[in-house]
């Protein structure tokens, strides 16, 4: 068997709290595996509440929080095994992260160009200010947007819509092969959210990334992804294709859920 | 519907209102007017919806239908009519003592993320008395009473009283300040966004308590959220707006079902459901800024259906049938030229 892309075995997250005669565990993540094979690009939906866990486990993904138990392995290596700055790098190159809120992801005093430059010089090696200017405008480009319309410009002149593709831009800079995206469309206005989420099925249709992403809407995790795994309290209660789960739910929790989505539809209804 | 009301009695006409933002940076004058022009009245027991897109002036016009005001937000014309206990108040006419009055006991806000607003280093029962007690003027076993029996009503669990803020969830603590802002019985209940920061399951617990608060002490409300499918579920009445003016207006079912104007209808049928995959589109462009909006009507950048007359001059708000009002040049041409203003 070839080594996954992604390989999350049991993994868990436990934050002990309290004092000395009052701690007790918190299990954030308990025992949480998943699996996205090389060479099949699919996008895998994470749903669940709010403290359902599914943040820290991108985080644990990303390599920005150390599961305390199990494994996440990327490619056949033990991320949390990563110790030189050569190896994260190399890590970081092939997993990027897009945050919730393309409003904090960028520091307000900075052009937002340099974010780009930085990303080409660091992850794609390319040194010369041509090349690496080249760099971005490509990245632009793939989400629709070009190097001319965001050059020099500051975060606040920017819409959240057009803030969120340069985030994504900047992930593509490296051509990762895995894309962790948590919530990426909350935050973006209703008129300019469906841009962003045909954008990820373009992601993978065309350049073949994968992508975990994020989210508490079942509504365009049903629009856009292959297969869903829904959490709560830091554990997986259903889990398998996007359509069949979501189709006809089997676990109390998941149907909660599907029944608690408000529709335009019901209109109408009493 | 509110079948049971005798006669409509209108408790909120707003006539006209403008509003803007102004700045003054190194000399240079700067004015966004986040509300322009905007006409609309709320029944009584009537739910209101207020839908659109972030920076589309939702919020200031909530904000100045309230008095809410502070500078730079400055209100350029217009008026504000609630109707309290049988008499008209124009709501910037008022002194700040009778406004004082009125606040609490017949006009309550619940503004965008008030369920932080909670003192976190006190039980929520002194929140309770902090909030509400000068304003209900009885005895304080008698108030605590009618405290514990509101929330009971409300379907809460008194005991919520003995806790401190962090003890509880966002949409508990969201839940208790509704209840907090309902004590008093007021008659018109301002709410911006008050579930938007929640999961679906406790923003629908959330949604639920609403409507028993107007069940309950039959009042009005005004409620602001972007979420089509909130308004599809609990509001009587949808108002759609669009760069600080009103697009749409009419009963909820009729604007979702049949929606006259371009962006509404990109709204409704843009939204992804469970059960459909067919190829959904997001709109070209961005929401226009709000400081230097296009001339004519302000979608016209972004409409599919967009024409001359569209760039040129902005529609008015015409009805296209029986309380069903839209702006739009070409979904709703003005019948006659004495409509058009």
């Amino acid at each position: 068997m070839t080594a996954a892309l992604l390989d999350v075995d049991h993994v868990g997250m436990i934050h002990s709290v309290g004092g000395l005669l009052t701690r007790r565990a918190i299990r954030a993540v308990d025992d949480v595996s998943l699996r996205l094979e090389a060479g099949t690009p699919e996008i895998l939906a994470v749903i669940g509440e709010s403290g359902s866990g599914k943040t820290t486990l991108a985080r644990m993904i990303l390599n920005l929080a150390i599961p305390t138990t199990g494994a996440i392995r990327f490619l056949g290596t033990d991320v949390t095994r990563i110790r030189s700055r050569r190896e994260r790098m190399a890590f970081m190159r092939q997993v990027q992260p897009i945050f919730q809120n393309p409003f904090e992801a960028f520091n307000p005093l900075k052009r937002i160009d340099r974010y780009l430059f930085m990303s080409a010089r660091r992850f794609a090696g390319v040194r010369d200010r041509v090349d690496i200017e080249a760099r971005a405008d490509k990245a632009l480009r793939q989400v629709g947007l070009s190097l001319a319309e965001v050059k020099g410009r500051y975060p606040h002149e920017l819409s959240g819509g057009q803030l969120q593709r340069i985030a994504i831009a900047r992930a593509l800079i490296p051509a990762p092969a895995l894309i962790v995206a948590d919530e990426p469309v909350s935050m973006v206005d209703a008129s300019l959210r469906m841009s962003i989420v045909n954008l990820f099925k373009a992601l993978r249709d065309e350049l073949e990334v994968s992508i975990v992403y994020i989210t508490h809407d079942l509504a365009t995790a049903y629009y856009i992804s292959d297969r869903v795994l829904i959490m709560r309290r830091g554990k997986v209660v259903e889990s398998g294709n996007t359509r069949a789960v979501l189709d006809d739910p089997r676990h109390p929790y998941s149907i909660l859920l599907k029944d608690a989505v408000l529709s335009p539809e019901d209109a109408g209804k009493p | 519907m509110s079948a049971a009301a005798p006669a409509t009695e209108r408790v909120l006409t707003v006539r006209e209102l403008n509003a803007c933002y102004r700045t003054r940076h190194f000399g240079a004058r700067r004015e966004v007017r986040a509300v322009d022009g905007i006409s609309l009245h709320v029944d009584r027991n009537e739910l209101y919806g207020l839908a659109g897109e972030s920076g589309c002036g939702k919020t200031t016009l909530v904000k100045t239908i309230v008095r809410g005001i502070r500078p730079p937000l400055a209100v350029a014309g217009g008026a504000v009519t609630f109707r309290f206990a049988g008499r008209d108040r124009d709501i910037y006419a008022l002194e700040q003592r009778e406004l004082e009055n009125i606040r609490w006991r017949h006009l309550s806000y619940i503004p965008q993320g008030s369920m932080n607003v909670l003192n976190p280093v006190r039980q929520l029962r002194q929140s309770f008395v902090d909030f509400a007690y000068p304003r209900i003027g009885r005895p304080m076993p008698e108030f605590l009473q009618q405290v514990e029996s509101h929330l009971d009503r409300l379907r809460l669990e008194p005991a919520v009283l003995d806790s401190y803020p962090h003890q509880l969830s966002v949409g508990m603590r969201q839940r208790v300040t509704i209840a907090l802002a309902s004590i008093c019985r007021p008659d018109f209940i301002a709410a911006d966004e008050p579930t938007s920061a929640l999961d679906v399951v406790v923003q629908n617990e959330v949604l639920g308590l609403l409507h028993d608060v107007q069940q309950e002490i039959r009042s009005s409300m005004i409620l602001v959220t972007h979420d089509i499918g909130v308004h599809a579920n609990v509001t009587d009445r949808l108002g759609i707006m669009y760069a600080g003016r009103l697009v749409e207006e009419g009963r909820t079912v009729e604007v979702i079902r049949n929606p006259r104007h371009p962006y509404t209808s990109h709204l409704v049928t843009s939204l992804p459901r469970i059960g459909d995959r067919t190829q959904k589109r997001g709109l070209d462009g961005a929401p226009p800024n709000l400081a230097d909006p296009p001339p004519g009507c302000r979608f016209h950048p972004r409409c599919p259906l967009a024409t001359a007359a569209c760039r040129a001059e902005a529609p008015p708000l015409v009805e296209v049938a029986p309380g069903h009002r839209v702006a739009c040049w070409v979904t709703a041409p003005p019948r006659s030229p004495a409509t058009v203003q």
